[in-house]
């Protein structure tokens, strides 16, 4: 369960492309072990709030502050986003490695450690093309974990899968969440997200239009976008 | 294939030499029986340490330089980006020859009046002329090859905790080395061929000594075709090590 303990503080925060508007000042506290779905429609601005949380786009006006025991953010991206010339084991060893300065076998511990937990030991010595997208995703997540995250960021992690292995990487991302990981994860899989979030935040154009808990937002969502969002995802 | 062509229109060159009865052709210059003819082919070839050594301080100077100009080159902040911008603007815009004589007769010019007694030999001169002139290409090399690489790759080496420097060391430039390589060799092949400008400013190169056997011997259309052969020995054993070093760099890949 969440503490009272604040992980992220978003307050504020105002995000434009040149003279698009993408994020309207959005406020967002975070607790620590807290489990957060964000959801709304393509081109809302879900991957760019996160984005702003990691630092991998700047913001014009407001403020993202991240505890200070909190400051390792990892990231599993739609795109996995592997290094391809390297292999499996090599894409888990590099940041432990060079950023945090483990030695080779401590590393190569750590990393079959967390690809026993992503349930893929065996893949170790493989170059990523050679695994299939689930695989792939997972060995994503296990890079990440790697780095000792106290927050984990997931950005619509099996959108780009095919359907048989969406569970796969749903289930991975369960453990992490009943380890009692904060994360927060944008994604349309609404299964996941009634079993997992603790709250739900739903964007439209560049705005939080609502949060909730997973039992307020599906039942009696306030808003009439998110209705109306809802009920076009809920029909797949 | 390249090779059996070459024969081909050589031959017939020769036969064609052969077949006149004038003196058109005059091999004795260079025939290696002869111990003048020998003295000449030594004296000719010997122009390859030269040219060789030339090519390879220059190409390797170059990339260097490249790789110094194309850093910049793919900053987000265009202010960054400028300098290096123009830098392939202008030095792509000049050629060769001129460039030559400007750092060979005018920059010691330069060197005195500031008080520095900088003489530049032509060994020198010829290399870092050829290097810079080179560099705003492979400076373009570099960009396009790490820009061929997606950004995904940046963001994720990030949220590994990788800085800039181990990102470019660790992630991106062995991944554009696939895209870099290739051109970079090829370019290669250029500066060979340029190297013979630096002939011009008395460097003692393959085209320099040429020059110098026909002024005494009287015999240009033998000893330029030799020099022609001689600059296509250099090409294409470059070329196979080119092709060579793709199908090794592909067989690495399908691992
Ligand atoms: N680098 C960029 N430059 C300009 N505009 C951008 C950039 N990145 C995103 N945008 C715009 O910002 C808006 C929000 O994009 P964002 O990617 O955050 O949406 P999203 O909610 O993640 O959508 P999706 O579900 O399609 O991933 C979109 O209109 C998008 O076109
Ligand atoms: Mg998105």
């Amino acid at each position: 369960m969440p503490s009272t303990q604040h992980a992220i503080e978003i307050t504020g925060l105002n995000k434009w492309f040149d003279d698009f508007h993408a994020l309207k000042d959005i406020n967002l506290t975070i607790s620590q072990g807290e489990r957060v779905v964000i959801c709304g429609p393509s081109g809302s601005g879900k991957s760019t709030l996160i984005r702003c949380i990691n630092d991998l786009e700047t913001h014009q006006s407001g403020e993202i502050i991240v505890d200070d025991t909190q400051a390792n953010i990892g990231m599993v991206f739609q795109q996995f986003n592997l290094f391809p010339h390297l292999t499996v084991q090599q894409n888990l060893t590099l940041g432990p490695m060079k950023a945090l300065g483990l030695s080779k076998a401590d590393a190569e511990e750590r990393a079959m450690k967390f690809l026993e937990r992503v349930r893929i030991p065996e893949q170790a010595d493989k170059k990523p093309r050679h695994l299939s997208g689930g695989q792939q995703q997972r060995v994503a997540i296990a890079r990440s974990l790697c780095m000792s995250p106290e927050i984990m960021l997931f950005d619509e992690p099996t959108s780009a899968l095919d359907p048989e292995m969406i569970a796969e990487v749903l289930d991975v991302m369960t453990d992490l969440a009943d380890d009692g990981m904060t994360m927060i994860v944008v994604t349309h899989e609404m299964g996941f997200a009634r079993k997992v979030a603790d709250r739900m935040v739903f964007m439209d154009g560049g705005e939080i239009i609502e949060t909730g808990t997973p039992k307020e937002f599906f039942s009696t969502p306030k808003s009439k976008r998110c209705k109306l969002f809802l009920e076009q995802i809920l029909q797949h | 294939m390249r090779l059996n062509t070459f024969y081909a229109v050589f031959s017939l060159l020769l036969l064609t030499g052969c077949a006149s009865t004038s003196n058109t052709w005059g091999w004795y210059v260079i025939n290696p029986n002869t111990p003048s003819g020998l003295a000449n082919i030594k004296f000719l070839l010997n122009g390859f340490g030269a040219t060789i050594s030339l090519s390879v301080i220059a190409a390797l100077m170059s990339m260097a330089i490249g790789l110094f100009v194309a850093l910049p080159s793919i900053s987000q902040n265009r202010w960054v980006r400028l300098p290096s911008r123009v830098y392939v603007e202008i030095i792509r815009a000049i050629p060769l020859l001129p460039m030559l004589f400007w750092v060979f007769y005018g920059l010691p010019v330069i060197f005195k009046s500031m008080g520095l007694n900088i003489s530049i030999d032509p060994f020198w001169g010829a290399i870092i002329t050829l290097a810079i002139s080179d560099s705003a290409f492979t400076a373009e090399i570099y960009r396009s090859g790490i820009q061929s690489v997606s950004k995904g790759q940046t963001e994720a080496a990030k949220t590994v905790g990788l800085n800039y420097v181990q990102t470019m060391r660790y992630v991106i430039l062995p991944q554009a080395i696939r895209r870099i390589l290739p051109p970079l060799a090829n370019q290669f092949i250029y500066i060979v061929k340029m190297s013979a400008f630096a002939s011009v400013i008395g460097m003692q190169e393959l085209t320099r000594r040429a020059n110098e056997l026909v002024v005494t011997e009287y015999r240009p259309l033998e000893i330029y075709t030799l020099l022609i052969l001689e600059y296509l020995v250099l090409v294409l054993i470059i070329s196979f090590g080119v092709r060579w070093l793709e199908r090794k760099m592909d067989a690495d890949e399908s691992k």
